[in-house]
């Protein structure tokens, strides 16, 4: 159900971005690269947050889905960070002239990215898994604070990233021609991080669960549930 | 449509290799991604049906 909704926005977003989404006045086409930069930035975030409240679970109560979780938003995690670092600098380089620059958002962005990848060499470093789920619960709450640093690096050094152009009080600072379509656009990448979490999730239950009564009687006879 | 024509389309207005590489590196990660999930899921389910066949024919014995 998430896959389908995240195939259908994405793909209407998409063309919607690219081919009818009047050109910016200053930037002309290159601000195109929107539609594709801030779903990924932002998904990239929500889903280190989902992580935190994972690990927050696992820390507290000890559940060891929280743990699946964790796994689950690892791989996404780094891979959604590493497409917004990447799309960013091709967006920078025609718009601020360079790949890369040291702008507060950029950077904290970067610290999103070696947080994700730190955990996932932590989880491969500790054979024990109950202590290497703790261990990763506890790098992902502490790392939950790089988060709102994201969200304020733009108003804390004002370099290149501009400040906020969407606030729950004001009017959006862009027409609803560019919105709109944004707006299907991060809806689609919520829907695809919704679909790939809880896809992992379930193929990481079965396996460690692999030895259990249930996922024997699943896999006898006939019958088909997954 | 903002565009005159496909080829208009393409070029983006000077800025197509930009713009592709930010759409094309997305569209590239996302059916990447799928696949992957797709084929771990396969592999597990497939390893999972084998022992269960496995246990079976054991019990029969």
């Amino acid at each position: 159900m998430f896959g389908v909704l995240a195939l259908l926005l994405l793909s209407i977003g998409a063309i919607w971005g690219l081919a009818f989404a009047p050109p910016d006045y200053q930037q002309g086409n290159s601000y195109r690269i929107m539609f594709v930069h801030v779903p990924t930035a932002m998904v990239a975030q929500s889903v280190y947050l989902g992580m935190g409240v994972a690990g927050f679970v696992l820390f507290v109560w000890r559940m060891k889905i929280a743990d699946v979780a964790i796994s689950a938003c690892l791989p996404l995690g780094i891979f959604l960070t590493a497409l917004a670092l990447f799309t960013g600098s091709v967006w920078g380089r025609p718009t601020w002239g360079t790949w890369w620059d040291w702008d507060g958002r950029t950077v904290s962005t970067l610290v999103l990215f070696f947080l994700y990848v730190g955990i996932f060499a932590l989880r491969g470093a500790i054979a024990d898994s109950d202590l290497r789920g703790r261990a990763s619960a506890l790098v992902a709450m502490v790392g939950t604070i790089n988060i709102p640093i994201i969200k304020y690096s733009v108003d804390w050094w004002q370099t290149l990233h501009q400040t906020s152009s969407f606030t729950l009080t004001e009017k959006p600072a862009m027409p609803a021609e560019m919105w709109l379509p944004l707006l299907v656009m991060v809806l689609g990448l919520y829907f695809f991080a919704g679909f790939a979490v809880l896809h992992r999730m379930r193929t990481e239950v079965l396996v460690r669960e692999r030895n259990t009564q249930w996922v024997a009687q699943l896999f006898s006879g006939e019958r088909r549930a997954v | 449509m903002q565009f005159e024509s496909f080829s208009e389309f393409l070029a983006m207005g000077g800025h197509a290799q930009y713009v592709w590489m930010a759409y094309g590196s997305m569209a590239a990660f996302l059916l990447a991604y799928v696949m992957v999930l797709v084929r771990k899921r396969r592999t597990v389910v497939g390893e999972l049906k084998w022992r269960a066949a496995a246990d079976a024919h054991e019990v029969e014995q």
